[in-house]
């Protein structure tokens, strides 16, 4: 029974850019309902980390396994085929850093295109279930508008929206509110914090220390494409066990005061 | 003079098809050759070094043809290989062949400048090939690129005055034979460039409505 609450199991990522090793050995599980957070300095590859879960970049080595179905690879041990991945992907939402809203699509398309298009699930639910979501995220009023004309917060509202609409398994975050002016990140926390009370499961790349302290039910600490740490919120942010996540808890000591909403 | 334009105004039923068949000779070129651009650019664009290079080579190799000369080699030099067209088939297959060359240039360029975010957005959410394409790529490309789009259909409708060397009756065509029936080369050609002129007026009406879409998504 355990494993089938296991939702995410990397083991033993690798990659390498060039001569650059970007990750290196990197494993760790996710449990359904958890949310976890991944910190450490830029070039740590944390996002590298987050492309390689839904193969947006290939892994040099180890796998991945969504609810104990390999991704990327096939049980023949071939690699997937751009449909399959495609298929499988649509069970992983993604929320980017600079929101990579569809500007040619309205805040509702936006919304309902993947599951429409991607899942093939009928149009007239995925339509009920994007309204309820824009609502959820305080946007319903700018359903009909394209994401040019909303700000840095909307947007990325709409990019959480938009990953929920998948009904995924998982969800990955990379540095949501990094583009962010600082007076938008709170509502963008806001919408993240009722996702993670709620039991959704997802992995979090941020620096965002307050967020980590007070909604990550785990932090992993990356260093030079290595795990250095992996621990609850409470112990890594009082008793670190590397000097490495010494150094960078106080480094964003300000940041993390500021963070609190 | 003003006699001459009167000539020309009695002689207006040629002239009218003359317009009707520039019109319908670049209205179809127009449209052929977006579609055949818009198949051609992904090829532009294939991270395959083979596929990119021949299509790029193609594309070039088109674009550095004068289109008089390859409108000459499809209608007088086709035939000693054995291919035979009409005129009207030649002229057009001349048309959309050189012009497809060009908007798929126009494309790859606006595609070059997409960000790349919303493509990867596209993939991460369950997007792939053909469908990809359609659905995530194409259609911000389109609306970047619709004003030089319009440029090149505008251009479409000036190589089509080309085509009156291999007697394909279209609005130059028209002029030509009017002026040489009657000698009235000025009123004839002034009054076949005003209409080419209102054609190109419609074309830059529809580009500003497509800039318009373009405007409220940007």
């Amino acid at each position: 029974m355990k494993q089938n609450s296991k939702v995410l199991d990397v083991a033993g990522i690798s990659k390498k850019f060039g001569a650059v090793e970007v990750l290196c050995d990197v494993s760790f599980q996710v449990d359904k309902g958890e949310t976890v957070c991944v910190l450490g300095p830029s070039g740590s590859g944390k996002s590298t980390l987050l492309r390689c879960i839904n193969w947006l970049e290939r892994p040099d080595a180890g796998q991945i396994y969504l609810n104990g179905k390999q991704i990327g690879v096939t049980a023949g041990g071939t690699v997937m085929t751009d449909r399959d991945l495609s298929a499988v992907r649509t069970r992983i939402g993604m929320v980017f850093q600079h929101f990579a809203l569809w500007p040619h699509l309205t805040v509702l398309q936006n919304v309902t295109e993947a599951p429409i298009q991607a899942q093939k699930r009928p149009k007239a639910e995925v339509r009920d279930e994007a309204l309820a979501l824009l609502a959820k995220v305080g946007l319903i009023d700018k359903r009909d508008a394209f994401p040019a004309r909303l700000s840095g917060g909307q947007k990325q509202r709409v990019g959480i929206a938009r990953a929920l609409a998948l009904r995924p398994d998982l969800l990955l975050f990379d540095e949501p509110t990094s583009a962010l002016d600082p007076e938008l990140v709170g509502e963008v926390l806001v919408v993240m914090r009722d996702l993670a009370r709620e039991g959704m499961t997802m992995v979090v790349v941020t620096h965002e220390m307050g967020f980590a302290r007070d909604a990550a039910t785990r932090v992993m600490f990356l260093d030079r494409g290595r795990v250095v740490e992996s621990a609850s919120p409470e112990q890594f942010f009082t008793q670190p066990e590397t000097e490495r996540a010494r150094q960078f808890i106080q480094r964003y000591a300000g940041s993390a005061a500021n963070g609190k909403t | 003079m003003i006699h001459d334009f009167g000539v020309v105004w009695s002689e207006r039923g040629l002239l009218l098809s003359g317009l009707a068949n520039t019109a319908i000779l670049s209205a179809l070129a127009a449209v052929a050759a977006l579609a055949l651009g818009i198949a051609l650019a992904p090829a532009l664009m294939s991270r395959q070094r083979v596929v990119a290079g021949a299509a790029q080579t193609l594309v070039d190799g088109m674009r550095c043809i004068p289109f008089l000369l390859f409108a000459y080699i499809i209608y007088y030099g086709l035939p000693s290989l054995g291919l035979r067209f009409d005129n009207w088939s030649s002229g057009l297959v001349a048309l959309i062949v050189y012009n497809t060359a060009y908007m798929a240039e126009i494309l790859r360029g606006a595609w070059k400048a997409q960000p790349r975010e919303p493509i990867e957005a596209g993939i991460a959410f369950g997007f792939s090939g053909v469908r990809l394409f359609r659905r995530i790529i194409l259609p911000p490309l389109l609306l970047s690129a619709g004003p030089v789009i319009g440029n090149q259909m505008i251009q479409i409708i000036k190589d089509s005055a080309f085509l009156t060397i291999i007697a394909l009756p279209e609005l130059t065509h028209a002029a030509s034979s009017i002026q040489s029936r009657h000698y009235v080369p000025f009123a004839a050609f002034i009054t076949a460039v005003f209409l080419y002129w209102g054609l190109c007026l419609v074309i830059e009406a529809g580009v500003g409505s497509i800039g318009r879409l373009a405007e409220a998504r940007r």
